[in-house]
């Protein structure tokens, strides 16, 4: 199983990926947007996306928690 | 002299103007969001009005709650700052409709540059050069490829509307050209509201400078030097200097020349940046586009002139005459502005967090541009620019040797910021011997 978690304070911009999706490492999964910056959020693993704990509009946190890969 | 001013931006800009104001003793109005109502303009400012929620789009973009606060508050003219509404020409005009003094341009001005691939027609029509490149918006990816043929690879995919670089990308070959033109016209899309895209060729080493022009109240245009932005990461400016090490005076009579033609071709009034690819092989420069605003680095211009360009901004809007003689400016040394923004050393992501600890440096020749101090938070919805120090020094090695200590004496704390990155690019050789190009920073941080 691996985390997906936020590097940064962001607004959520675009999900890209559903629960349920096959993802392959490197693929993007969500798109953050901070200080004018869109910041793609990678699959770190290949896998089933159990868990997308985020929605476009959410303020992410540092550290928070944005998907699940099994 | 005006009376009132209200400054339609945030942060260091409108610290800046707002000081400027206090100075010639024109009262100054701030606007803020729920985001900013902390930082040190809004303080600083005679009255501030709060005129929405964070969000760029309920706030500063939003022209009628500016307008409702000039309203308000009595303010008799407005200052856009740059970015936000400073480029939006229907903006503008709907200022002039409230009977309100526009610091900037006519909004005809702003409409014939705003749009990259009109302008460039427009210049190359005056004969100021312009590159090769696409005359009308690229329609699709077939059309694209078609023009590169033309243009010959590498080229250049920018949004026709854009500005700040993004969406803009080089393309070696088709296979590129078809993906980033693509993405070029999804970001123009989105950031600019108009998927216009247009195709230039790429110059391989290339210097970026651009020309300070003023356009006086009496109709003449003149310019005030040139500034060097070539040190950028996703073709944004991080740091800039005056004069420009690669401009010699040959060059500099014929840049400062088709700038003002450029700016004498639109009517132009008030502080405007003309802005030019120098070809460092060729030798050749050529137009990109026209700021017509007030440009963040205006600063060194400032210092190696001694002239207060806000001030002079607010001279032209209110019709009068510029504070120094205009066939008498001889800038004076050499001047350096570094971007200080929110993001970290090594990758430039952005960091907002909350500033615990901010020590700025002082001494000869250094200015600090912050709109920040300690205790503030950075937010994630605007850009990472957390101040400007910049240095004067009476020649370049001076400068530099200025910039050296005050960067190693600038402490902020509670977040990442850039500081470290601007310490290796001044130790750099590359830097220092001042022969580099716009692939700098990708050099230092491979």
């Amino acid at each position: 199983m691996s985390e997906v978690r936020a590097e940064m304070v962001a607004n959520v911009w675009k999900v890209v990926a559903a629960e349920g999706d096959t993802v392959g490492d490197g693929d993007t999964l969500v798109i953050l947007e901070s200080m004018k910056m869109e910041i793609p959020v990678l699959a770190e693993d290949a896998g089933t996306l159990t868990r997308l704990a985020v929605a476009e509009g959410d303020i992410v946190q540092e550290g928070d928690l944005i998907a699940v890969i099994e | 002299m005006l009376e009132s001013v209200l400054v339609a931006n945030r942060g260091e800009i409108a610290r800046r103007v707002i000081a400027s104001a206090r100075r010639l003793g024109v009262r100054s109005v701030a606007v803020y969001s729920e985001a900013d109502a902390e930082l040190p303009y809004v303080r600083e400012a005679d009255s501030a009005v709060l005129i929405g929620p964070a969000q760029p789009a309920s706030s500063y973009l939003n022209g009628a709650a500016v307008l409702a606060a000039a309203r308000q508050t009595g303010a008799r003219a407005i200052h856009p700052g740059y970015g936000f509404l400073a480029e939006n020409p229907a903006f503008a005009a709907s200022v002039i409709a409230a009977g309100l003094t526009w610091i900037g341009p006519a909004p005809s001005a702003m409409e014939q540059m705003g749009d990259k691939i009109n302008a460039r027609n427009l210049m190359e029509a005056a004969g100021v050069p312009v590159s090769a490149g696409t005359r009308q918006p690229v329609a699709d990816v077939a059309a694209a490829l078609a023009a590169a043929d033309d243009i010959g690879y590498p080229v250049m995919i920018k949004a026709s509307a854009g500005g700040g670089g993004i969406g803009m990308s080089a393309a070696a070959d088709p296979a590129q050209l078809a993906a980033g033109f693509e993405t070029a016209r999804s970001r123009a899309e989105r950031f600019f509201g108009s998927p216009a895209i247009l195709l230039e060729r790429f110059v391989p080493r290339a210097r970026h400078v651009e020309v300070q022009i003023l356009g006086l109240a009496d109709g003449q245009v003149i310019a005030l030097g040139e500034r060097d932005c070539s040190v950028q990461r996703r073709h944004q400016k991080v740091a800039e200097e005056t004069p420009s090490p690669g401009v010699g005076p040959q060059l500099r009579t014929r840049m400062l020349a088709a700038a003002v033609r450029a700016g004498e071709t639109v009517g132009y009034l008030g502080a405007g940046t003309v802005e030019f690819l120098l070809d460092v092989e060729a030798g050749d420069f050529m137009f990109l586009e026209m700021n017509t605003r007030l440009q963040v680095e205006h600063p060194v211009t400032e210092l190696v002139t001694g002239i207060d360009l806000v001030e002079q901004q607010f001279l032209i809007a209110a019709g009068e005459d510029v504070s120094f003689a205009a066939d008498q400016v001889t800038p004076a040394g050499h001047a350096l502005e570094l971007r200080i923004y929110a993001e970290d050393s090594k990758r430039f992501l952005p960091s907002p967090g909350t500033i615990s600890e901010w020590v700025q440096p002082t001494g000869p020749g250094v200015r600090v541009d912050a709109g920040y101090a300690a205790g503030n938070t950075v937010t994630p919805f605007y850009d990472p620019l957390l101040a400007k120090l910049c240095v004067h020094g009476a020649d370049r090695a001076q400068a530099l040797d200025r910039a050296r200590t005050a960067v190693a004496a600038f402490r902020i704390s509670g977040l990442k910021t850039n500081l470290e990155f601007h310490a290796d690019l001044l130790a750099s050789a590359e830097f220092s011997g001042g022969n580099y190009d716009t692939s700098l920073v990708g050099r230092l941080r491979p």
